[in-house]
C-alpha cells in the first residue's frame, strides 16, 4: 500500500505548530498503525530529519498511552487503541490525517505527544479507598454480589488514554472521572468516601478546565473499552447527593 | 567474596516472623527525617512507595511513561496466587511453597519463596480493601481457577486484566499519598545512574525527558522497582519502554546482576508477520485447555501451506501431528510453558512450521467446537479470539490459530539478599528487577504476587532495618560524586548524539534480538553462545560509531532515550550469553542442548550448579567476574521433573 500522511508537528508547548505531508510507500496490511510510524520514523531519521513523536508503550491496547487522533476520529476508524489498529482497515492511495489530542487540559508537548497529568491529579483528588497498608479484614470478610462486582469491573476497565476527551466537544472529562466514582460507589469498600469523593472529584475535574458534559454521547461511541455514560449518570447523582448533604466542612 | 543471603536461621516457617522481629526499628517521629527514591511504579514500586509514605518516610518517585498507571505490571492477563485455600481444595502456604520451588527447578532460595507464599494471603486483603473488583460467585464471596497446571485453585482474578486492576489499586494507595504530601511523583522521568557515596547509595540521576534536563536527587535509601529486560530479545510481550537501564548502570556501580541468562519464554503468542513487527501479544495460556497444538506430519506438507496451495482445513487427520499430545500422552497440550515452545521450536526447526515464515504451530478449536458448540467456546475464549482476529485478520472460529512462543519474563535480575538489598547497602531491588523468587522459571500467576509482595510487605520492614542505623540527618546532593555522575551522564549523551553515523537504533536493536533469540533463546549450545559473544562485541563497537540520532538533548527525544536503553542492552546481552554458558546444565527456561535427558527433558546438575551466578562488573571490556552463592535445601528433595 501507499499513503498519503498529513502529521501535526509542533516542536514544543509553545510553537505554533502545523501540518507536514509525508509520503509512506511499501505499507503492509498487517502492520500495525504505529509500526508504520515506525517505519517512517526510521526513514525519517535516515534522511537526516526529525523523526514524529508519539505516546505508546505496551502496544497491546491496556496500559492506555497510545492516543492519535485520526481521520478526525480518537484511535482512528475502530473502537480499539491506536496500538491495536491495523493498516488494512485503511486502502491503498488513502491520505491520512493524524492530529494529538485536542484539549484545553492536555497542552501537547512535541508532535502528538500530549500532557495527560490533569487525569492523575483528577484520581489524586479522591479516587481510592483512604487505607494503609495492612490492617484490613480477610478478603472473605466483605462478600459482594456478582452483579455489584461485574458493574465495578466494567468501570474499573478504564484504561485512561484520554479518547473520551479528544472525542467530546467540550473537552469534557466526565466519562473518565464518573468511572472511577462509580467503581467506588457501587462497591461497599467505597461507601465511606463516597460524598467527598464525588465532591473533591468533580472540583478538580473542573478545576483542570475540563469543559462540562452535554450528553452527546462521543466519549462513549469512542471508548476503546467500551465505558458506558450511565457511569456519567451515576456520578451526577453522586454528585448532587453529595452537595445537599455535603461532609466538606 | 562470600554473598550473605542474610537467611534467617530457624525452621523456615518462622524464619520471617523472627527476621521481623529482629529487624530495628525506626522512631516514628523520626520517619519523616528520611528520604526514600523509588524509580519504576509497576505493581512493585507503586506498593512499596505507597507503603512507604504511609509510614511516614518522604518518598520520591519515578517513572518514564506519562503516568504511574502507565507501568507494564498492567498488561498481566491471568491473575495472582494467593495460599488463601478458600476452595478448600488442599492449598496451604507450604504447598505454594513447594509449587514454586519445583516450579522454578530448584534454582531459588527456600526461605525467600516461603516468606512470598506466607505474605501472599495478605496481598489479596489489602487488594480487595482498595476496591479491586475481583471475580466473584454468586454468594458474594471471592472465585478462584486452577492456572498453568496447579492442582488446586489458588489464582484470583479480574476477568482477563488482573494486572490492571492490581495496578490501578497499587496507584490509587500512591496518589492517596501524593495527595497528602508524603510522595513527589516524576513523570515522564528516567533513572540515567546511581550516586554511591562510601559505598552506600545515596542517590540517583535523572534525565527529564521533556526538556532534557539532566538532574540529581539524594536520598537515604534508593530501590529499583525497574522490571525485567525481555526487550533485549528486540520482540518480546514487554512493552516497548520496558528496559534495563536502571538495573544495569546499578550493576556498574556495584550491584551483582544474577542469572541473567534465565529468561521464560511463553508458548501461545501471536507469530511474528514481517520485518515491521515491533512487539508480540500473548494469548493467555487458558487457550491450551482447549485448543489442540498440531503441525503437518511432513515438510512437503508444510511447504504447501507456506507457498498458499492448501489451508489448514485441507490437511487430513493422519496428515496432521499433534506433537505435544504424542510425545506427553499424560499432560498433552497443558504441559508447562518451557516445554511447550521448546517442542514448538523442533517441529519448525524440522520444516514443518506454518505460516509465511515457517515460524508458527497451529493451535486448532476446531475439535472443542464439534465437542462443546461454538457458544460454549465463545464464552470462554470470546475475547482473546477478537484480538486474534483484530491483530492477525483470520478468524480461528474457522481457520485453526497460528501461534508461536515469544520471551515473556526474566527470572533473572539484580542479587538481593533476604532483605531485598543488594550488594550495595542502600540499595534495594524489588519485583522483577531482582532474581530472587522464581528460580529457573516462574509459575503462572506469580509474578503479580511477587511484585506487590515486596512492595507492601516485605520491604516497609527491611527498609526500616537499614533507615534505623543510619542518622536522620537531612541529606542533600552537594557531595562532589553528584556532579562527577551527573556529568559522566551528561557526556555519554553527548557522545551518542554525536556519533551521527548512517543507521537508526532500531537497526541495532533488531540485530541483537536476533543473535539473542537464536542462540540464547528457547535452545542453547556451546557453539553458538561462542558465536553469539563475538557477534556481540562486534554489534556494539558497530552501533558507538555508526548509530544514527536526531534532535538534542534539550528536548523531548524519544530516539535519544531509545539509543540510551539498547546501549545497554547491547552489555547486558553479552553477559546473559557468558552466563548460560557458564551453566553447564539445563534447567528451567535454561536448557542447553548438550545436558538432556534421553527423552529430551531439561537434565539438571545439582552437584554442581546448585547455585545462583552473581556477576561483578570489573570495568570496561573486561569480563565479569563470577561469585557463587550456594543454594541450600533443608526442606524440599530435589527431583527430576517429568511430564510423560
Amino acid at each position: 500500500m501507499k499513503l498519503t500522511l498529513k502529521i501535526w508537528r509542533q516542536k514544543n508547548t509553545s510553537d505554533k505548530g502545523g501540518f507536514v505531508t509525508y509520503v509512506a510507500d511499501h505499507v503492509s496490511k498487517d502492520m500495525s498503525f504505529l509500526e508504520m510510524l515506525d517505519v517512517l520514523n526510521d526513514q525519517l531519521t535516515e534522511r537526516g530529519e526529525d523523526p514524529v513523536h508519539f505516546d505508546h508503550d505496551c502496544r497491546e491496547g491496556i496500559c492506555g498511552m497510545c492516543s492519535l487522533y485520526i481521520n478526525g476520529k480518537p484511535h482512528g476508524p475502530l473502537q480499539t487503541t491506536t496500538c491495536q489498529l491495523h493498516m488494512r482497515s485503511f486502502s491503498d492511495g488513502e491520505t491520512i490525517t493524524i492530529e494529538p489530542w485536542r484539549a484545553k487540559a492536555f497542552p501537547v508537548l512535541k508532535d502528538l505527544v500530549v500532557n495527560r497529568s490533569a487525569f492523575d491529579r483528577i484520581i489524586q483528588a479522591g479516587g481510592y479507598v483512604s487505607i494503609n497498608t495492612g490492617g484490613v479484614p480477610d478478603a472473605n470478610e466483605i462478600p459482594i454480589s456478582k452483579t455489584i462486582a461485574d458493574l465495578a469491573m466494567d468501570a474499573a476497565q478504564c484504561i485512561g488514554c484520554g479518547a473520551c476527551v479528544a472525542a467530546c466537544k467540550n473537552a469534557s472529562a466526565m466519562l473518565f472521572t464518573s468511572a472511577k466514582i462509580s467503581q467506588l460507589a457501587l462497591l461497599p469498600q467505597g461507601q465511606v468516601e463516597r460524598k467527598s469523593r464525588a465532591e473533591n472529584m468533580v472540583a478538580q475535574m473542573d478545576e483542570e478546565g475540563f469543559g462540562a458534559c452535554t450528553n452527546t454521547g462521543a466519549c462513549e461511541a469512542e471508548c476503546p473499552k467500551g465505558i458506558s455514560i450511565t457511569n456519567i449518570a451515576r456520578m451526577n447523582r453522586e454528585y448532587f447527593s453529595a452537595v445537599v448533604s455535603s461532609d466538606n466542612m | 567474596m562470600i554473598l550473605d543471603s542474610k537467611i534467617p536461621a530457624g525452621p523456615l516457617a518462622e524464619k520471617w516472623t523472627k527476621h521481623k522481629f529482629s529487624s530495628k526499628l525506626v522512631n516514628p517521629a523520626n520517619k519523616r527525617k528520611y528520604d526514600v527514591i523509588v524509580v519504576g511504579t509497576g505493581l512493585a514500586g507503586a506498593s512499596a512507595a505507597a507503603s512507604l509514605a504511609e509510614l511516614g518516610y518522604n518518598v520520591k518517585a519515578f517513572c518514564f511513561q506519562d503516568s504511574p498507571r502507565r507501568a507494564h505490571s498492567i498488561a498481566a492477563q491471568g491473575g495472582i496466587n494467593a495460599a488463601k485455600n478458600y476452595q478448600n481444595d488442599g492449598d496451604s502456604i507450604y504447598r505454594l511453597f513447594y509449587d514454586t520451588i519445583k516450579g522454578g527447578d530448584y534454582r531459588a532460595r527456600e526461605g525467600n519463596v516461603y516468606r512470598l507464599a506466607e505474605v501472599s494471603v495478605k496481598i489479596i486483603d489489602q487488594c480487595v480493601a482498595q476496591g479491586v473488583p475481583f471475580a466473584r460467585e454468586y454468594g458474594g464471596l471471592l472465585a478462584n481457577r486452577s492456572f498453568g497446571g496447579a492442582q488446586v485453585s489458588r489464582t484470583f482474578y479480574a476477568r482477563g486484566q488482573t494486572g490492571q486492576q492490581l495496578l490501578l489499586g497499587a496507584y490509587s494507595a500512591l496518589s492517596r499519598q501524593v495527595a497528602n504530601g508524603k510522595v513527589k511523583l516524576f513523570p515522564r522521568t528516567e533513572m540515567m545512574d546511581v550516586v554511591v557515596i562510601d559505598g552506600h547509595a545515596k542517590g540517583i540521576v535523572t534525565r527529564n525527558l521533556i526538556t532534557g534536563a539532566i538532574e540529581t536527587h539524594a536520598a537515604h535509601a534508593v530501590l529499583l522497582c525497574t522490571g525485567g529486560y525481555g526487550n533485549v530479545f528486540f520482540l518480546s510481550t514487554n512493552a516497548m519502554g520496558s528496559n534495563v537501564t536502571a538495573a544495569w548502570r546499578a550493576h556498574k556501580r556495584g550491584a551483582f546482576f544474577a542469572n541473567p541468562c534465565f529468561t521464560q519464554i511463553h508458548p501461545t503468542c501471536i507469530p511474528v508477520s514481517g520485518d515491521h513487527q515491533s512487539k508480540l501479544t500473548l494469548m493467555s495460556e487458558s487457550l491450551r485447555n482447549d485448543g489442540r497444538v498440531w503441525v503437518p506430519a511432513t515438510q512437503e506438507i508444510a511447504e504447501k501451506l507456506r507457498k498458499g496451495q492448501i489451508k489448514a482445513n485441507d490437511i487430513k487427520e493422519e496428515d496432521r501431528d499433534y506433537f505435544l499430545e504424542r510425545k506427553y500422552p499424560s499432560f498433552g497440550n497443558l504441559v508447562p510453558r518451557d516445554v511447550a515452545s521448546r517442542n514448538a521450536k523442533y517441529v519448525c526447526d524440522e520444516g514443518r512450521g506454518v505460516n509465511e515464515t515457517g515460524e508458527a504451530v497451529y493451535l486448532d478449536f476446531r475439535d472443542a467446537i464439534n465437542r462443546d458448540t461454538r457458544k460454549i467456546i465463545e464464552q470462554k475464549y470470546g475475547n482473546l479470539f477478537e484480538m486474534y482476529k483484530q491483530i492477525t485478520g483470520e478468524d480461528p472460529y474457522d481457520m485453526p490459530m497460528m501461534i508461536y512462543p515469544a520471551v515473556h519474563y526474566t527470572m533473572g535480575g539484580l542479587w538481593v539478599d533476604y532483605n531485598l538489598m543488594t550488594t550495595v547497602p542502600g540499595l534495594y531491588a524489588l519485583g522483577e528487577a531482582n532474581f530472587s523468587e522464581h528460580g529457573a522459571n516462574r509459575l503462572g500467576a506469580s509474578a503479580l504476587m511477587q511484585g506487590l509482595a515486596d512492595g507492601y510487605f516485605v520491604v516497609p520492614y527491611t527498609v526500616g532495618d537499614y533507615l534505623a542505623q543510619l542518622a536522620p540527618k537531612q541529606v542533600d546532593d552537594t557531595h562532589p560524586e553528584f556532579a562527577k555522575v551527573k556529568e559522566e551522564v551528561q557526556s555519554r549523551i553527548n557522545t551518542l548524539l554525536n556519533i551521527n553515523g548512517t543507521k537508526p537504533v532500531d537497526y541495532f536493536h533488531k540485530r541483537l534480538g536476533k543473535i539473542m533469540w537464536n542462540e540464547c533463546g528457547m535452545a542453547r549450545t556451546t557453539e553458538g553462545l561462542k558465536g553469539a559473544k563475538a557477534e556481540i562485541q562486534a554489534l556494539k563497537k558497530e552501533f558507538w560509531s555508526n548509530v544514527k540520532l536526531m534532535g538534542t538533548n534539550e528536548e523531548l527525544n524519544q530516539t535519544l532515550e531509545k539509543a540510551n536503553r539498547v546501549a545497554d542492552f547491547l552489555e547486558l546481552g553479552e553477559l546473559m550469553v557468558d552466563d548460560a554458558l557458564n551453566r553447564n546444565e539445563s534447567c528451567g527456561g535454561h536448557f542447553r542442548e548438550e545436558y538432556q535427558t534421553p527423552d529430551g527433558e531439561a537434565l539438571r546438575d545439582d552437584e554442581n550448579y546448585a547455585y545462583v551466578a552473581a556477576w561483578k562488573y570489573l570495568g570496561e571490556g573486561q569480563e565479569e567476574e563470577l561469585v557463587k552463592e550456594e543454594l541450600v535445601f533443608e526442606n524440599v528433595k530435589l527431583t527430576q521433573r517429568s511430564y510423560k
